[in-house]
């Protein structure tokens, strides 16, 4: 299955991203190369093989309940470009 | 043409956890603005979310309480989309395993049998961040955000589309916040939105098999907007499909101030979300041996208690519902019945003065002045005739306004009643010696007279012997005269 300059303007809305039509058809390519390299996956038989969700060989991670206190207001804030009454102040969001 | 409703909810209820579901950020309501946050919850780069465990004890629970079947293995995955409340652009939640699935909760509709209610699946999941819009100090061009709330641990319970009708839907609700908050996990207040419901609804034609094309109904903050939202979008497809039109599938909004919903911007690809299991997150494994220790911890439930209520202290069914549906009103009456022969006379008690000086002040059961220790003296002071009904209720509001002890009240107010029998019969002799003519008029059948000797001994007694005990010893006496009146006449 190839992927189409549909599907990269798909992908790019999806992450808020725009492009020229040039570094569109770019992606196409590069897009359709990986795809192609990846399809020699699909050549092994997986029907008996469970998902592996992780690569470690682990489950059950968890910590106990126990509050600790890490960042100030004003440490949360400092690298914030604009902050606004102990708010970040993001572009007006509609809706 | 007849249209028959399918409805569907989304629950989200917010866990009553200490720290977050990923880091060790408070959880607390009301702190100042991003004052709770840390590397993880503020989505930086290079940091790692570690599971609470008591998210996962909670999940059991609810699992449990559901019925619902609780997969061995389940998976944390990363939902995609951008927002600014979601700092890390995805939301760590669960897809393609969920942590159980399969349950269902019974409901009670008013003049309808019980119904089985399907509980397709309930998952983990974090919250997002809260966003400010209106505040005054919000400028034009900008959108404010308080990460505060952004991985708040939430458990999604989604239904079958088992309701038939808003009523339904709404009892189902109401139902499963009285579980979430019996099992301790949630506090479920809609209006600060510990509890969030969404609908989908959609209508067919009677008969019909095939659903509808469904909207999704969202903003309804209390139960009275979920009935109405979801009967005023109820009517809403009926009157487009009645008109020949089509319903589109779309995000409806609630606007409880004009009691209308509307089609929210449709936000393009707004559902392409593309899970993935999150790669820093391992997968979380349940043992049989883990969920009988859980179910060991249980409280009881809901259901269980009110069958209790009626089996072992003989209470009505109404009355049950009543009593059980908070715990902590159910506790606070079983702390009272202990101490109380009488349970039908706590439940009156406890239902009817408990219930209305706790609205009236909307006060809470835990600060209540009259502890159940007081109200069961109260009570005790009642069975053994201690004291009239009249002066209980005011050693109650006493009680309720002053917090003293009961017996302290009757007897500053002198409020207790003669006890001794014998004081009583005294106190009758003397009255039937100083109105022999009166008591001759009663033994030759006017019967009124007998109020005004019951009068005259309650006086005797300055009120304080029990009117009852007055009323029929009284009338063994003068019977017992009628009797020997009507020997010596024979
Ligand atoms: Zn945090």
């Amino acid at each position: 299955m190839a992927v189409t300059i549909q599907e990269v303007d798909h992908i790019a809305r999806l992450a808020k991203l725009s492009f020229s039509e040039d570094e569109k058809e770019k992606f196409v390519e590069q897009f359709n190369q990986i795809l192609t390299y990846m399809e020699k996956l699909n050549e092994l038989d997986t029907s008996d093989v469970e998902p592996t969700y992780n690569v470690l060989a682990l489950t059950n991670v968890m910590r106990p309940d126990e509050e600790k206190t890490w960042l100030s207001q004003e440490e949360a804030l400092a690298n914030a470009p604009r902050s606004n009454h102990g708010f970040f102040s993001v572009p007006k969001v509609i809706g | 043409m007849h249209f028959e409703p399918v409805i569907g909810l989304e629950v989200h209820v917010q866990l009553k956890t200490n720290t977050k579901i990923f880091c060790r950020c408070s959880t607390k309501f009301g702190a100042a603005p991003n004052s709770q946050v840390c590397p993880v919850c503020l989505g930086l780069p290079g940091v790692l979310p570690v599971l609470n465990e008591r998210v996962v004890e909670f999940a059991t629970h609810l699992a449990l309480a559901t019925q619902c079947h609780i997969n061995e293995t389940s998976v944390l995955a990363r939902k995609n989309y951008f927002y600014p409340d979601l700092p890390k652009a995805y939301q760590i939640s669960q897809f393609e395993e969920p942590f159980c699935e399969h349950g269902a909760i019974t409901i009670h509709v008013e003049g309808q049998a019980p119904q089985k209610i399907g509980i397709t699946r309930i998952h983990m999941e974090e919250d997002a961040g809260k966003s400010l819009h209106a505040e005054s100090f919000v400028a034009k061009n900008e959108t404010l955000i308080d990460l505060n709330r952004c991985g708040t641990p939430l458990l999604e319970i989604v239904s079958e589309p088992d309701f038939r009708s808003a009523r339904e839907a709404c009892e189902y609700l109401v139902k499963l916040r009285q579980i979430v908050v019996y099992l301790g996990i949630c506090d479920g207040n809609m209006e600060e939105g510990s509890l969030r419901c969404d609908a989908n609804v959609s209508v067919r034609p009677l008969g019909e098999a095939k659903l509808g094309t469904k909207t999704e109904l969202k903003n309804m903050n209390s139960f009275r907007a979920v009935e109405k939202a979801i009967e005023y979008e109820i009517h809403r497809q009926e009157m487009v499909l009645e008109n020949g039109g089509k319903i589109e599938q779309q995000t409806m909004l609630w606007d409880a101030n004009r009691n209308v919903a509307e089609a929210m911007r449709s936000k393009e690809y707004s559902h392409d979300y593309r899970y993935f299991p999150d790669p820093d997150l391992v997968p979380i494994q349940i043992a049989r041996d883990y969920i009988e220790a859980v179910a060991r911890r249980m409280p009881e439930l809901p259901d269980a208690k009110r069958h209790r209520f009626q089996s072992f202290f003989g209470l009505p069914e109404y009355d049950a519902a009543v009593l059980t549906e908070t715990p902590d009103l159910a506790t606070y009456f079983e702390k009272v019945a202990e101490d109380v022969n009488d349970k039908k006379l706590a439940s009156n008690w406890v239902m009817g003065h408990v219930l209305r000086a706790l609205k009236d002040h909307n006060d809470s059961i835990h600060t209540f002045p009259v502890t159940p220790r007081y109200l069961a003296e109260i009570l005790q002071l009642l069975e053994t005739k201690s004291i009239s009904t009249n002066s209980a209720k005011i050693v109650f509001d006493e009680c309720f306004r002053t917090g003293y002890d009961p017996k302290n009240i009757v007897e500053k107010q002198k409020l207790a009643l003669i006890t001794d029998d014998k004081k009583i019969d005294q106190a009758i002799d003397q009255v039937l010696d100083s109105n022999a003519r009166d008591v001759q008029d009663y033994l030759g059948g006017k019967a009124k007279v007998f109020g005004f000797l019951m009068g005259q001994v309650m006086r005797a007694t300055q009120g304080k012997a029990h009117p009852q005990t007055v009323q029929q010893a009284l009338r063994a006496k003068l019977d017992a005269l009628k009797n020997e009146k009507s020997t010596e006449g024979s």
